[in-house]
């Protein structure tokens, strides 16, 4: 019985990571065809032992010699990695305030905040981006506004730039930065701040010296739980941000429905994932000194 | 006599260092504070005792400015501190839940407050080291919170309070989660302390011994309400209640009515008992109901009526508590009332003179027991 359950999450990452990523990486190491589907070669067990060899020696690492040779890949890299950086870090600035006013507030109001930060969850996630293009647009609802009580006299130029990248990107992971935060922050005894005031501190330096310090953990979950979804995000660069705006997700998508070239494709896919390997561990690790600290 | 030269309370010109001037604390429509008047001098050793959720934190919070009165005002040499905030006060608090910070280390903790001070690092080194011998914790100073015992917890939060040397230091329980000896260890320390340093303590403590040893004064509490400040031999010897009278050590309590004869006081309890005779109270009415309030150890006890007691009761003895050095004897009177008697062990506890069933003669002195009115 307990073998069994080991077992079950093994199994679950088999199924589900292991064998999709030997997939995408064996087509990474393909060539493009004009086929269905579109690469070559493909393994044919039935045709026995020497195809199976043929097949293996037909692999080659020319798609990855080819993300290094076209300087797209490595600009869509860097350029995803700093606009992931930049909007955790907003997130994290609209974030904190949100979850340290909602571990304040009166005990009976928590659920119903709580409920709030969760509530756009209901909808559509595509809806919702659609419905910022609505207000970021020049004619959209901000600029009508604007222009309504006069703080601006020509429409702000927002949709289709990195700005509205950001606006989405801070939008839609907002909770999943807040969430951890507040979890931390709720659990902070107040003593420690009056403490903290009893000795010497103002309020503000009883901020830095304590709460921040013990939402720390939060903190960290929460930046990265933005930052992971963030480098790979295609959606909301496509839907928001302009021609301009380069993100690795979006070249992803490009080699596989415009180019049709799956197997530069997959390298790229395949090199984003080992990318994202560093952060994942490093949030692992995190978590496992919360659970560690919470004993 | 040296012991007798502090005693500030008894001086008409002395000026207060802490004043509660009808203080009254409401939460919600609880009150926790009802119209309190004390005051505390400089230099004294202030003891709160009173039952759980009397309001003693309460008053300490109100000190060190985490709680704003409802009602009247507190003054701090003179000056109203209602305005001042914590930060800003010349007092330290030691929490009754520690609050020791869970991400700094035992020495960082109790260097907190001097850091805030901007003092030259090697004086905070000085000042830390000195704290962490005084209690003992130098073998800890490195380790988290989280990493010791509550003792040393209770220890690390108390050398937290006492490192910036302030000028009030407010004590809620500090002493409540170590050993006897190291109990009392520390409590000479804290004297010691507050010799060497004349800062004002305020202490909160359950431990009445504890009270007794170090306050200059203590403060029984009862509702929100000072119920009698005194001296601890005065509250012990003279308690101005019942309700003192059993807070404070063991009593026995006899309620009856008053008859006043010359300048003795009688009250007569029970059909079948003499009238017990003790100092007269001033303003006893004959008929008034009144208690009588003795100690155990001023009663006791003898096999044969003592010719020369003022008063002298026989009973059977019910239980025998022994308690290592005395023991104390419930005797159970004609009417039904018991009454404990403490006797020293001086001998062994195989030859002791009563036991179970004897019949004794209990007896006291006019002055041995107090008259009270409630
Ligand atoms: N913030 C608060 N809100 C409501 N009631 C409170 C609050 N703080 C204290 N009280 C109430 O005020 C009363 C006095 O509390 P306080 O903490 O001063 O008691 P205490 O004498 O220190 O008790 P203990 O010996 O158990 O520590 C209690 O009945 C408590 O429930
Ligand atoms: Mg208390």
């Amino acid at each position: 019985m307990r073998r069994l359950l080991i077992v079950i999450p093994y199994v679950w990452l088999l199924a589900l990571f292991i064998v999709p990523f030997l997939i995408v990486f064996k087509i990474s190491l393909s060539d493009t065809a004009i086929a269905i589907p579109p690469y070559t070669p493909t393994l044919d067990v039935s045709a026995g032992f020497g195809a199976i060899r043929d097949f293996f020696l037909e692999l080659d690492w020319e798609n990855y010699i080819w993300l290094t040779e076209d300087d797209l890949y490595w600009k869509a890299y860097l350029s995803s990695l700093k606009i992931a950086l930049i909007s955790t870090f907003l997130t994290l600035l609209v974030g904190y305030p949100i979850a340290y006013g909602m571990a304040r507030a009166p005990e009976e109001w928590r659920a119903m905040l709580f409920m709030l930060v969760i509530l756009p969850f209901w909808t559509s996630f595509l809806i919702r981006v659609y419905s910022w293009m609505g207000i970021l647009s020049q004619e959209g609802y901000l600029n009508q506004f604007l222009l309504s009580i006069g703080v601006i006299s020509e429409p702000l130029v927002i949709l289709n730039t990195n700005i509205a990248v950001y606006i989405g990107i801070v939008y839609t992971y907002l909770p999943f930065m807040i969430l951890p935060i507040y979890a931390a922050l709720e659990k902070l005894d107040i003593s420690l701040l009056e403490a903290a005031e009893d000795l010497g501190c103002s309020r503000f330096s009883a901020f830095w010296l304590i709460t921040v310090p013990l939402s720390k953990q939060g903190i960290i979950a929460g930046s990265f739980l933005v930052f992971i979804p963030t480098i790979g995000e295609f959606v909301i660069p496509s839907l928001l941000g302009g021609s301009r705006t380069l993100m690795i997700g979006k070249v992803l998508w490009e080699e596989f429905f415009s180019n049709r070239d799956w197997p530069v494709a997959s390298a790229v896919a395949v090199v984003l994932l080992l990318i994202l390997i560093i952060p994942i561990v490093l949030f692992q690790r995190n978590e496992q000194k919360q659970r560690e600290a919470g004993k | 006599m040296a012991l007798d030269a502090f005693a500030p309370w008894e001086d008409p010109t002395a000026k207060p260092l802490i004043q509660f001037q009808n203080v009254t604390k409401r939460f919600g429509d609880f009150t926790a504070i009802d119209t309190l008047n004390i005051d505390i001098f400089e230099r004294e050793f202030f003891a709160l005792l009173g039952p759980s959720g009397c309001g003693k934190t309460t008053m300490m919070r109100m000190l060190a400015g985490f709680e704003t009165p409802t009602e009247g005002s507190i003054l701090l040499a003179g000056q109203d501190i209602a305005p001042v905030p914590p930060n800003k006060r010349a007092v330290n608090m030691m929490f009754q839940s520690y609050a020791l910070f869970p991400h700094l280390s035992i020495w960082e903790n109790i260097a907190f407050g001097l850091r805030r001070d901007r003092l030259p690092k090697d004086q905070i080194a000085a000042r830390v080291e000195e704290m962490l011998r005084l209690t003992r914790l130098e073998k800890f100073a490195s380790r988290k919170p989280h990493q010791i015992s509550g003792g040393q917890r209770q220890r690390v939060a108390l050398a937290r309070s006492l490192a910036k040397a302030p000028k009030l230091l407010l004590l809620d329980e500090p002493l409540g989660a170590l050993d006897k000896k190291l109990r009392q260890e520390t409590q000479f320390e804290l004297m010691d302390i507050q010799e060497k340093t004349g800062t004002t303590f305020v202490i909160v403590t359950h431990d009445q011994e504890e009270a007794m040893t170090v306050a200059s004064r203590v403060a029984v509490m009862d509702h929100g309400q000072i119920i009698q400040v005194a001296t601890p031999d005065v509250i012990y010897e003279a308690p101005n209640s019942t309700y003192v009278a059993d807070f404070i050590g063991e009593v026995n309590l006899i309620t009856g009515k008053a008859d006043p004869k010359g300048d003795a006081l009688h009250m007569h309890w029970a059909e079948a008992q003499p009238a017990i005779v003790g100092a007269p109270l001033e303003g006893a009415q004959a008929g008034q109901e009144l208690h009588y309030a003795i100690r155990p150890e001023k009663v006791s006890i003898s096999a044969e009526k003592p010719t020369d007691a003022a008063n002298a009761v026989q009973g059977k003895v019910l239980d025998i508590a022994y308690l290592g050095n005395i023991s104390t004897y419930h005797v159970e009177l004609a009417g039904g009332q018991i009454i404990k008697a403490q006797a020293a062990n001086s001998r062994r506890i195989s030859r002791r003179a009563f036991t179970w069933e004897d019949d004794v003669w209990l007896s006291w002195t006019a002055t041995a027991g107090v008259f009270l009115e409630r």
